[in-house]
């Protein structure tokens, strides 16, 4: 069994946090990882990869463009951007709730439909699903909890070769433990609105 | 975050802390660095645990003082570390070229984090050549474990040969993760004695001449430690033969099928006979490298001198790039050679058209409001703007655009004095706090001593931002037990001589516009400090004091001034209307300055 998960979203997101609870949730199932990140420049507000493998023997820590076996997107034109990481055959989460490029904020570029966003997967791949996770993450107490959301809901489909528990576990070992509740408020929220 | 200091188990690591870990595992006890990506978080690690592990480490005010100080602890016998991405590596390159004359006595590890693919550099230069320029032994990890274990080893080699080794890395192995398996500690032996022997270290010609046989000698010695090393083996078989090193090894073990590896982790000197034997009898050989042909073009004369008729493909042949990073998919360049595996067709990109997203200046930053005085200041004059290795080579985009040449750490400053000599345009350099340290204050003083007629500008924000928030002298030194003062950039300035100083808070963009508009009227050299703490580091000092800008719409004349100018993206414009994003804003007031009609106010 070998398992790659692409991690796509902008700088300050949580995309390096996400990566490592899903690489030490996957370390204690017994499975050998190998992860790369994008650390310096690009966090300054920039698009950030995170790629996470695991399984019974990967030592690359990249993986070949459309090989993702699940596209974690963090946000909407991110996923978009970073969609020939995977095939077909991918699952793509996507994560409704855009962040404004500053050329965008600033007026002088447009950011698409967000509907217009979700077409263009379909169109191409047929196991797309979305959650809005930065307003789950609200609801639940704050926006930075967002990728607590999108791990919940990464642990509630179908597939995924890392249990529920083991990912709860590795979150709550990972985050400060002043956010705790929060985070475990927000994963839950994420996985129950992943199976509803 | 992890525990390197712990006595045993398995850790999820980055290359980068996995390798801060082989150096308490190996008893090191000195280390020092300039900070730059791939590498800064050995330093940023060691910061904090340097005093626990038993070790001194400091940030050296740039790589040369960095390999010096750490030469010299190696010098007395006690193993040291010194550490910088690849073009920090030409900074320390002069006193690492003779200290291999001198050789040392304690191990010694220069790491040299290169940065294939330039993700925050100004170049792929490949500092694997360093090693065949200076003779000194070099070792170059796949993954984040073999680094942990191969600093040990390193440490064995530089020691039997008294020469400082060259510990190779990229960014894929520096900022690779994988499981580590903890090894055990050694307490590190912080101190020593330096025992003279002015022959050796004392590279005056009479005895330099002797130290280059020395050297020479020595290297032969290497090339048996290579020939004997484990960290060159073979795996797998097959009539096709693949040479590797480093990440690129991790892809050929996992994608290709029915080839027989040789796996080089020694590699200067090569292990000529191994690789003479390993390509005896093979039907072709691949060389699988990242960057320059480095292996091949030596594997090619080891074929040549061992009369070894094989084919010899990869980067000559034109079956491998020699520009960026390998992945996986790289390898799809040998796949008439050898057996690849098939890799998925890639989803197409996508039509509808996405927004740009560089990297960008933070809300708040405060070289928004010096970028955005410098342009007001020069209004239409035909200015160069000088720039640098920083945040602020940012600049570079709209809609500042205040960057027009960039080479390397405190170039902007030299380059500056020689555009003012040889065009009849204006030139401002801009330089970060730490770079005005790292190699600003020579050409300063060039432009000072040759009366070049510049601005320079010292965007000091407190921190070394860029790589992680370091401290530099201008901010002192408060870890590791040890408490200096800052040293005052202004006072500095002005003791060389330097008649035109002023220190501006960049968030008074007017004031500083008017700063900068005497300066370059100033018949000589001007030197403005753009003092302003990086609200990132305020904030991870806990000491950010967030306020926010609300917008009166009634009063605003819709003359877009504040996101033409300051262009925060913590500014909106929506619909003809501007406004602000209260979780991004810091309530700065940079655009509550250029805003004409007091639309724009600060909110306790």
């Amino acid at each position: 069994m070998k398992y790659t998960v692409q991690i796509v979203g902008v700088g300050g997101q949580g995309v390096l946090m996400a990566s490592m609870v899903l690489g030490n949730a996957a370390m204690d199932m017994g499975f050998k990882v190998a992860m790369s990140e994008v650390h310096g420049m690009a966090q300054r507000g920039g698009s950030v990869l995170s790629t996470l493998r695991f399984g019974d023997d990967v030592i690359s820590p990249l993986e070949a463009a459309g090989s993702a076996d699940l596209i974690m997107g963090f946000e909407p034109a991110e996923t978009c951007r970073n969609l020939p990481l995977g095939n077909k055959d991918s699952v793509i989460l996507m994560n409704l709730d855009p962040v404004l490029p500053s050329m965008v904020a600033a007026g002088f570029e447009e950011y698409p439909s967000i509907e217009s966003l979700k077409d263009a997967v379909l169109a191409v791949n047929s196991n797309l699903y979305t959650i809005d996770a930065t307003s789950i993450a609200i609801e639940a107490g704050k926006a930075v909890a967002a990728n607590a959301v999108m791990i919940g809901a990464v642990a509630a489909m179908k597939g995924f070769p890392i249990s529920k528990d083991v990912l709860l576990k590795s979150l709550i070992e990972q985050v400060p433990e002043k956010f705790r509740d929060l985070n475990v408020k927000a994963f839950e929220m994420g996985y129950s609105s992943m199976s509803s | 975050m992890p525990n390197l200091l712990a006595e045993g188990g398995r850790q999820l690591l980055l290359g980068n802390e996995a390798i801060t870990r082989g150096l308490i595992e190996a008893g090191t006890g000195f280390a020092s660095t300039y900070p730059g990506t791939p590498s800064s978080e050995v330093g940023n690690i060691l910061e904090k645990i340097s005093a626990d592990a038993g070790m001194y480490f400091e940030f050296s005010t740039n790589e040369k003082v960095a390999m010096e100080v750490s030469a010299a602890a190696a010098s007395s016998g006690v193993r040291s570390f010194v550490f910088m991405k690849h073009v920090g590596l030409n900074v320390a390159a002069d006193p690492m070229m003779t200290l291999a004359y001198s050789g040392i006595r304690g191990g010694m590890l220069i790491m040299s984090a290169d940065d294939p693919s330039c993700h925050s550099s100004q170049n792929e230069q490949d500092n694997r050549y360093y090693s065949t320029l200076a003779l000194l032994p070099m070792m170059e990890p796949s993954t984040p474990q073999e680094a942990k274990d191969m600093v040990k080893e390193a440490y064995r080699v530089s020691e039997e040969l008294t020469l400082p080794l060259i510990f190779r890395t990229t960014t894929r192995v520096n900022h690779a993760r994988g499981v580590v398996e903890l090894g055990q500690r050694t307490e590190p032996k912080r101190t020593g004695h330096f025992d003279k022997d002015v022959a050796r270290f004392v590279n005056i010609p009479a005895y330099a001449k002797q130290n280059r046989v020395r050297l020479l000698d020595l290297y032969k010695k290497a090339q048996e430690l290579s020939e004997a090393s484990s960290l060159n083996f073979v795996e797998g078989s097959g009539d096709v033969g693949i040479i590797t090193s480093g990440v690129s090894y991790t892809y050929v073990r996992e994608f290709v099928k029915g080839a027989s590896i040789l796996k080089l982790g020694f590699t200067n000197p090569l292990p000529e006979k191994k690789i003479a034997e390993f390509v005896k009898g093979k039907k072709a050989i691949i060389i699988v490298e990242e960057l320059e042909p480095f292996l091949e073009d030596q594997v090619l004369r080891i074929c040549a001198q061992n009369r070894l008729d094989v084919p010899v493909y990869g980067k000559r042949s034109g079956h491998l790039p020699r520009a960026w990073e390998f992945s996986p998919d790289t390898l799809s360049g040998i796949k008439g050679l050898v057996e690849v595996q098939d890799f998925s067709q890639p989803l197409p990109k996508v039509t509808v058209p996405l927004p740009s997203r560089p990297p960008t200046l933070c809300a708040g930053c405060p070289h928004r409001g010096m970028f955005a005085a410098a342009k007001k200041a020069a209004g239409t004059q035909d200015v160069i703007f000088c720039s640098d290795i920083g945040c602020y080579t940012l600049g570079v985009q709209p809609p500042f655009q205040a960057a027009d040449f960039i080479i390397c750490m405190g170039g902007g400053a030299g380059a500056a004095g020689g555009f003012a000599e040889s065009t009849e345009q204006k030139a401002i350099a801009f330089m970060g706090d730490s770079t005005f340290f790292h190699a600003g204050i020579p050409p300063m003083v060039n432009a000072l001593f040759n009366n070049h007629k510049v601005v320079i500008v010292v965007l000091d924000n407190r921190t070394t931002a860029m790589t992680g928030h370091q401290p530099n002298p201008g901010t002192g030194r408060d870890f590791g037990g040890v408490s200096t003062d800052a040293i005052d950039i202004k006072s500095l300035v002005e003791g060389v001589g330097v008649k035109f100083v002023e220190e501006i808070n960049p968030y008074d963009v007017k004031a500083a516009t008017k700063v900068m508009k005497d300066a370059l009227e100033f018949d000589g050299l001007a030197v403005i400090i753009s003092k302003c703490p990086c609200p990132l580091e305020l904030k991870k000092q806990k000491q950010l004091v967030i306020r926010t800008v609300d917008v009166d719409q009634e009063k605003c004349v819709k003359c877009y001034n504040c996101v033409r100018t300051i262009a925060c993206p913590a500014l909106f414009k929506k619909d003809g209307q501007i406004s602000t994003d209260p979780n991004q804003c810091i309530g700065c007031g940079m655009c509550v300055n250029v805003c004409p009609t007091k639309a724009l106010g600060v909110r306790e």
